[in-house]
């Protein structure tokens, strides 16, 4: 039984706990500050449940599709507020639910003794309603609302401590960039509006997401054909911008390692598991449109496959544990986008759902280190395994499900991404999609090799003196001290409420994978049918796009690159020459800088593209335009009206007789014209 | 005596005044010329009540002593004027200690 009202709880709960927090329990003071938490765990934990209930009452892959309510009617396009349930919405509602809710209950934790909490958990709420109202969204510009406000409260976590100046400039940063990728869905949403008359001609309208998905099918497929060719390239291009733009891929990644500035658990939920899967999202939910259109899904493929090696490389030089793992997860989400590029809509979901759950406790890992550490520098790490044995076992976990080992979770869903590109049966060409292939596979031993570092660095070898040391150091070297990291440090595990929100998610990172059943092996799995959650995600289309069998050629490879990747790590920093203090990479010289200058990107967008270009000659022209052009009209009149007045003040000289000596000459004058014409 | 003497005879005093309520720089001197203006003007209305107005409404007697009765009362108005002057002429002197008119131009731009 599906009652609406109950998906509306799903969304409306977030939404409550946020103004309950915000009105109410922030004003009455810190003393209730972990009644926030409570409402917002609760709130969550509601959701997942009925989250997990509508996704087993859909589970044959039915597509619900609510617009009860009129938001604006505007001629043939109207814009209405209802509720898409397909097997996209289903499964990311419990993603959003399940991740959320594992972070809020590890934030009781990790934010324990922040003078903000109540603010961190309103905040929080505000952002999981956000989210689920995105994947709930029927209509375009319903969609675009959330949209934003994911992208607000990702501003507002990132720059969560906005006292430190890095925070608040990441938080900046991150929106400015993602704001540029928005433009592109606006205009697409903008180019939508005015074909409204030619979908109003078919019965459709223009703003409903399904109506749009059949707007795009030839007609000789049943569709209307009415976006088609040129217009279609471009509006695919431009949704493609913004989800770009949100999921961090090059050009527009860098925001996403920067709002590592934000509180771990916020990193965890919205830079790993989901907002930054809202741009995939997003081309998964027109994934209909982009399928009609060859070249633009040329596009997302190539972008995605070069951003998964481009970003991996990234991550081999990063010092700072959380921006490995940011730049790993741009590599992930380019895995992603190059699965939905090559027509692998199914594989490209699963790993989404599989990569929440890992990439979602590598952070919490991460937080958790940082607890005993107090430092997020790996160089300062180093022997944790000892202290944390919990922490560094679901690390571990979530590491190798990451890499792709069998049979972790990630495995399976990389797995069927590789097999789909190698297959070659979407709508780019062959050539392309082995491009696809052969770039994630260097992707994955890049991915294998960073993750051994990190863990390696973290968790191995002798402990390096974490916050303190560094600190001191600084000191020693006669830098300010590095913003987030402390004195306070205490080598040992974490509180439960921490390391248990981590077990679950270890436990979905082991297990998530298994959902989908590539194998198809009864005796295990005798509950899930063969390739099921695959099949379910592609049920969602008209033309499901099925599942290719399990192919073992290609599990060996991806798996054999992967270890490849972990032994190359293995030889370079443990054995035989076990890493001390000195990077062994950047023997590798200029490609180490470039590597660890993040290829100068941050440098050609801030120093040339912002200073120079905006900077100077833009806002140097707009400056100068002000000054001489705006300014000038201003002075201009002043000056005009000072000394016209300076002229006519001439005559108030203050002799009396003067005035009725100008009066009387005025009268003799009218006197004298009388005489002459009147 | 005609109309057109008494107009050039009123002009002529007008014109007096006037020179010496421009010209003269002494406060007082300007006030008596202007008290010339006014009868220059008063001679005017009478002048013209007396020889143009009973030609011009007939029937109605009561408009046949406008100028006359006009005339009356500029020369209350002047009188009141004049007082008022003469108050301003002491407050002047009283501040310059001095009745020249030039003097008192503290009021320009």
């Amino acid at each position: 039984m599906l009652t609406e009202s109950l998906v509306w709880a799903i969304f409306l709960l977030p939404v409550a706990s946020f103004l309950l927090i915000g009105l109410v329990i922030r004003p009455l003071g810190p003393a209730f500050a972990k009644t926030a938490g409570y409402v917002t765990i609760a709130a969550l934990g509601i959701g997942f449940i009925l989250s997990v209930w509508l996704l087993r009452s859909s589970a044959h892959g039915e597509v619900y599709d609510f617009a009860p309510y009129l938001w604006l009617g505007l001629g043939p396009a109207t814009i209405e507020v209802g509720l898409l349930l397909d097997p996209l919405t289903n499964v990311m509602l419990v993603v959003v639910t399940g991740v959320s809710l594992m972070v809020q209950i590890y934030s009781m934790g990790y934010m324990d003794g922040d003078e903000s909490f109540a603010r961190y958990y309103a905040y929080m709420s505000l952002f999981s309603a956000s989210m689920i109202g995105l994947v709930l969204a029927v209509n375009v510009v319903q969609m675009y609302v959330f949209w934003e406000l994911v992208g607000l409260s990702s501003y507002l976590l990132i720059g969560f401590w906005h006292d430190r100046p890095a925070a608040a400039a990441a938080a900046k940063k991150a929106f400015i960039i993602t704001r540029i990728g928005d433009v592109g869905f606006l205009l697409a949403i903008i180019y939508l509006f005015f074909q409204a008359d030619d979908f109003a001609a078919h019965g459709l309208n223009a703003l409903h997401i399904p109506h749009i998905w059949e707007a795009a099918a030839p007609v000789a497929a049943g569709g209307a054909g009415i976006v088609a060719g040129g217009a279609l390239v471009w509006l695919c291009l431009g949704l493609f911008a913004g989800a770009a733009g949100k999921s961090g891929q090059f050009p527009l990644h860098t925001w996403l390692p920067d709002a590592m500035e934000g509180p771990t658990p916020v990193s965890a939920l919205i830079h790993a598991a989901t907002m930054v899967a809202a741009g995939v999202f997003l081309v998964g939910r027109f994934f209909p449109v982009f399928a009609e259109s060859e070249a633009a899904m040329m596009v997302v493929a190539l972008i995605g496959a070069f951003t998964a090696v481009f970003a991996a490389t990234l991550g081999l030089a990063a010092n700072d544990i959380k921006r490995v793992m940011a730049y790993s997860t741009v590599s992930q989400l380019g895995y992603m986008m190059a699965a939905l590029g090559v027509g692998a809509y199914n594989a490209a979901l699963f790993h989404l759902f599989t990569h929440a759950f890992f990439k979602a406790l590598l952070f919490l890992g991460a937080g958790s280190v940082n607890h005993a550490a107090g430092t997020f520098n790996m160089m300062y790490m180093g022997g944790l395994r000892k202290a944390m044995p919990g922490t560094y076992w679901l690390t571990v976990i979530g590491a190798l499900s990451l890499v792709g080992i069998f049979p972790l979770a990630g495995f399976w869903s990389k797995d069927e991404i590789l097999l789909e590109s190698w297959l070659a049966g979407g709508p780019v060409p062959a050539s392309i999609s082995l491009l696809v292939f052969a770039m994630l596979l260097v992707g994955v031993l890049l991915t294998a090799f960073y993750t051994y570092r990190m863990v390696h660095l973290t968790f191995h070898g002798e402990f390096r003196g974490g916050g303190e040391r560094e600190l001191h150091d600084a000191q020693e070297a006669g830098q300010p001290a590095p913003t987030g990291v402390s004195h306070h440090m205490h080598l040992g595990e974490s509180p439960l409420v921490m390391v248990i929100p981590m077990g679950v998610l270890g436990f979905s990172a082991i297990v998530a994978g298994w959902l989908a059943n590539p194998i198809g092996v009864s005796s295990i799995f005798g509950l899930i049918p063969s390739h099921w959650l695959t099949e379910y995600f592609a049920s969602g289309l008209h033309d499901g796009h099925h599942a290719p069998p399990f192919s073992i050629p290609i599990a060996v490879v991806s798996n054999a690159v992967a270890i490849a990747g972990i032994g190359l790590a293995v030889l370079t920093y443990a054995w035989p020459r076990p890493f001390t203090t000195s990077e062994p990479l950047s023997r590798g010289g200029p490609l180490h800088t470039l590597l660890a200058q993040r290829y100068y990107m941050d440098d050609l967008y801030e120093g040339v593209i912002v200073g120079r270009v905006f900077y100077r000659t833009v806002a140097a022209i707009a400056d100068w335009f002000d000054r001489n052009i705006v300014d000038g009209i201003v002075g201009l009149l002043g000056w005009l009206s000072r000394n016209i007045g300076g002229l006519i003040a001439l005559a108030q000289n203050g002799q009396v007789q003067t005035y009725p000596l100008i009066a009387a000459a005025g009268g003799l004058v009218i006197i004298i014209l009388y005489l002459a014409f009147g | 005596m005609t109309l057109e003497t008494l107009l050039i005879v009123a002009a002529i005093i007008f014109c007096i005044g006037l020179y010496g309520a421009l010209a003269r720089r002494n406060f007082i001197a300007v006030l008596m010329s202007i008290e010339l203006m006014f009868n220059g003007v008063n001679l005017t209305l009478v002048a013209l009540g007396r020889y143009v107005a009973p030609y011009a409404v007939q029937e109605q007697l009561s408009a046949v002593f406008t100028g006359q009765v006009f005339a009356v009362f500029i020369i209350t108005v002047a009188a009141a004027e004049i007082a008022l002057g003469l108050g301003i002429v002491f407050a002047v002197f009283r501040s310059n200690e001095s009745v020249d008119l030039t003097d008192a131009a503290a009021l320009r731009h």
